[in-house]
């Protein structure tokens, strides 16, 4: 296995490689390359422009504004969604009161009826999760007024998605809403692999349910933990906020631009205006946004591992 | 359903890649291949082979986006008879692409039917997808668009751009060719107004065929105001008068798609035009520098503003969607709302058997108003194309014309509920209440008519800016009429200096 080793590695990995580079690296180097000409997207041809689409991006409002708002989603969705989920995974599996005859570490009654339950919201696409709400926020007859009016809260009725001060934050709920679940079922999982022996040893030593959770499932859950986040940041720039976004909000994007993310702002630019190659420098920036929080949170996130 | 004010409620599919494919590598695989069936050297080889094609491939592909446009083939021109004035090849192959929307694809494929009774030797490849753009716009970046598209829905591709970059026909050629039904009338002159006009971005040359002709206004129930007895109202004190009424029984005067404000310029726009004169309009359009200062904008503005203010817009409007709007106006919670003629066949199913459909023009704001109360909006919607790359453009063109004949318009009107470009199709058919108003309204308007082309000429400053931006928060009470009106001149001189969007004149 000594001679040859480095060639037999490369043999098989050329083929993945040669996948990758043409599928993904590959396009992503045309569309830099399309973000320096006046592409339109409806005809072939286009000509070099060099930076004018780069300029144009740092003096266009709305892209800032949408910028604004896609960095509120991936600095803020993370740390609620996996907050609640860490919480939520650490109360079905960890935080049960000790019962008589029972084993020793155990969730809450009913954990695996929740367990289940939290997972209900993963199983649906997020179109139709984002429609379902956007009915559920109609102020005149949506599910959230109503019940407000039927606990006598006849004097707050919300307009939600037409308010441009609670637009954004109705649509980050959707967000957190669909996508906890998967969170709770991740952490759960990672929790499950964790040696009964060190929240025996925890409890012996008098810890609570917050230090047990402090000092030692999240330390043993960390790299999980980390994963999930770079996934929901990822979540949240890309795909879901578009969806989001595109289906629930005025405009969409509105009102008044107060929920317009870096994604729709590419899709409006590339797919309503004619505007190709504007959208992939839109889309590079996004790109870089997306890289530079991948490496901001495995930096931050760097500790030694623990081996168990 | 409006081609241009469809709302695209569709998830359109994911922007970003995250590239699964990176996963998809051998995870494990035995290491020792020494002793079996193929060698290792073998494997090697093999997949340094596999390597070395994909190198080729990318060299490939690297055309794929953008590539193409080499000329393609067209078909020869046939004989011009009587019956064939366009000299439609008839053994060349004929391809029509259409929008699989509101107004079904049934009339089309009737239409087809024709074509290929009168060409029997050429063969239709007829197909209908409400995926214009994901399905047309590589056709077009290689060169081989098909001979007719249907160019609506959501997925509508930007008209400006593909005419600017010459990959429209015009239609010219057709608009003086014979009328299907009689050879003695060219097919323009059996059109509605403003249709050609309509169809002309630039100059002269007309690109686009607008099929389906829409009424805009303000739609209510005769039944809802028979019972307040009331008539619709002329002036705005008397538009003030039954909202009062109305709301004194707990009716709210006026409705909206608070989600997609664009919809309030269907009966806002015409007023202006009623009050200021069409230049005002016109004005708008060209994007002239303080064309929304004229005094008629702001005396419009402030009397919609005037409906927010004495409170009588439904409540929760501004958060509702056009469905919801539409619904709740059709259960009676509110008396008018803007729309178009589309609103009869998308909310049929929540519009009362006696709920009496009614569409009248705008009401104005007394009888200074330079144009007559009957003042409408009205113009084409459903617009046809044929490439200038198509292979046999000609036969895209004669299928237009047997789609603009008496027949095939009755056949549309009966079948999906609106008018179509062809002025008349209506006799001998029954029509549904909407339309009948609609045809009243526009007998009344008669010269009258406006066509504002801001939704088809600057659709993001019409939609987010103008609508969203500007007239959705005026409505909702968070901007005055005169902070409004600055702000959208403002995006309007934007949109006039900004030169990635094409600028067009009214001629």
């Amino acid at each position: 296995m000594q001679h040859g080793k480095y060639r037999f590695i490369v043999g098989f990995l050329a083929v993945p490689l040669g996948l990758y580079t043409l599928f993904v690296v590959w396009p992503f180097i045309q569309s830099i390359y399309y973000s320096f000409t006046d592409w339109t997207g409806l005809s072939p041809d286009f000509k070099m422009v060099g930076f004018d689409n780069y300029e144009r991006m740092l003096n266009d409002d709305i892209f800032w504004k949408s910028l604004q708002h896609s960095l509120l989603f991936a600095l803020l969705l993370p740390v609620v969604t996996i907050g609640l989920a860490l919480f939520l995974a650490f109360m079905i599996n960890v935080g049960g009161r000790k019962r008589k005859g029972g084993p020793v570490i155990t969730g809450v009654r009913g954990s695996s009826f929740y367990k289940i339950v939290y997972f209900f919201p993963q199983v649906l696409s997020i179109a139709i999760v984002a429609l379902l709400f956007s009915f559920a926020y109609n102020p005149d007859s949506g599910a959230i007024n109503s019940i407000l009016r039927g606990i006598g809260l006849d004097s707050v009725q919300p307009l939600w998605l037409g308010d441009p001060n609670l637009a954004l934050w109705a649509v980050m709920a959707v967000l957190v809403w669909s996508t906890v679940g998967f969170f709770v079922v991740l952490f759960s999982a990672g929790m499950a692999s964790i040696p009964v022996e060190l929240y025996e040893a925890a409890l012996l030593d008098g810890a609570g349910r917050s230090t047990t959770f402090f000092r030692v499932t999240l330390p043993l859950l960390w790299d999980t933990v980390q994963s999930g986040w770079v996934y929901m940041g990822i979540l949240a720039l890309g795909a879901e906020s578009f969806a989001v976004v595109q289906i629930m909000t005025t405009g969409p994007g509105g009102p008044d631009y107060s929920t317009t993310v870096l994604v729709l702002y590419v899709y409006q630019k590339a797919f309503r205006d004619g505007q190709a190659a504007y959208a992939t420098t839109i889309g590079v920036a996004l790109l870089i946004v997306t890289l530079a929080f991948a490496a901001i949170v495995m930096r931050l996130g760097r500790r030694e591992r623990l081996e168990y | 359903m409006g081609s241009t004010s469809a709302e695209n409620t569709e998830y359109t599919g994911d922007i970003a890649n995250t590239g699964d494919i990176a996963n998809a590598g051998p995870a494990t695989h035995p290491a020792d291949t020494g002793s079996a069936g193929v060698g290792r050297r073998d494997l090697i080889k093999r997949s340094a082979a596999l390597g070395l094609i994909s190198v080729p491939a990318m060299s490939f592909l690297s055309a794929c986006a953008s590539g193409g446009g080499d000329d393609e083939e067209k078909a020869e021109a046939g004989e011009k008879t009587a019956k064939n004035p366009l000299g439609v090849n008839d053994t060349a192959g004929m391809e029509f692409v259409l929008f699989d929307g509101g107004f079904g694809k049934e009339y089309a494929e009737d239409a087809v039917k024709i074509y290929e009774t009168n060409f029997p030797e050429a063969t239709v490849k007829f197909s209908a997808t409400q995926k214009i753009q994901s399905t047309l716009q590589p056709r077009f970046n290689q060169g081989t668009p098909p001979d007719l598209i249907d160019n609506s829905g959501a997925e509508q591709m930007d008209m400006g751009v593909l005419s600017s970059k010459n990959q429209l026909a015009d239609l010219t050629p057709l608009l003086d060719a014979p009328s299907y039904d009689d050879p003695d009338k060219k097919v323009r002159d059996t059109l509605r107004p403003g249709i050609v006009e309509m169809g002309r971005l630039d100059g002269d040359p007309v690109w686009i065929m607008y099929y389906a002709y829409t009424v805009y206004g303000v739609w209510y129930s005769q039944k809802a105001l028979d019972s307040l007895d009331e008539q619709y109202p002329e002036t705005w004190d008397q538009m003030l008068a039954v909202c009062e009424k109305a709301k004194k029984q707990g009716i709210a005067g006026w409705t909206y798609a608070g989600k997609y404000p664009y919809y309030i310029p269907f009966s806002l726009y015409p007023m202006i035009g009623k009050v200021g004169g069409v230049e005002v309009l016109d004005a708008i359009d060209n994007l002239e520098p303080n064309a929304w200062r004229h005094p008629a904008v702001k005396a419009c503005f402030d009397a919609y503003y005037e409906l927010y203010r004495k409170g009588y817009i439904l409540k929760g409007t501004p958060g509702l969607d056009h469905i919801q709007s539409q619904t709740a106006w059709a259960k009676g919670d509110a008396l008018f709302i803007p729309n178009g003629s589309w609103v009869e066949n998308e909310s049929a199913n929540v519009i009362p058997e006696d709920f009496n459909l009614a569409v009248s023009a705008p009401t104005g704001i007394d009888s200074s108003d330079k144009l007559p109360f009957g003042t409408i909006w009205a113009s084409g919607g459903e617009p046809f194309i044929v490439p200038a790359k198509a292979k046999n453009g000609t036969g895209g063109m004669e299928q237009l014309r047997i789609m603009l004949s008496e027949a095939s318009s009755k056949n549309f009107t009966s079948k999906v509920k609106s008018l179509t470009a062809y002025n008349g199709g209506t006799d001998g058919i029954t029509l549904t209440p909407g339309l009948t108003s609609g045809v009243a309204a526009l007998e009344k308007a008669g010269e009258n008519v406006v066509n504002p082309r801001m939704q088809d000429w600057y659709v993001q400053l019409q939609k987010e800016q103008i609508g969203v931006a500007g007239l959705g928060e005026m409505m909702a009470g968070r901007l005055t009429p005169a902070e409004t009106i600055k702000k959208i001149q403002d995006y309007a001189d934007a949109t006039a200096k900004d030169s990635s969007i094409k600028h067009y004149k009214h001629q």
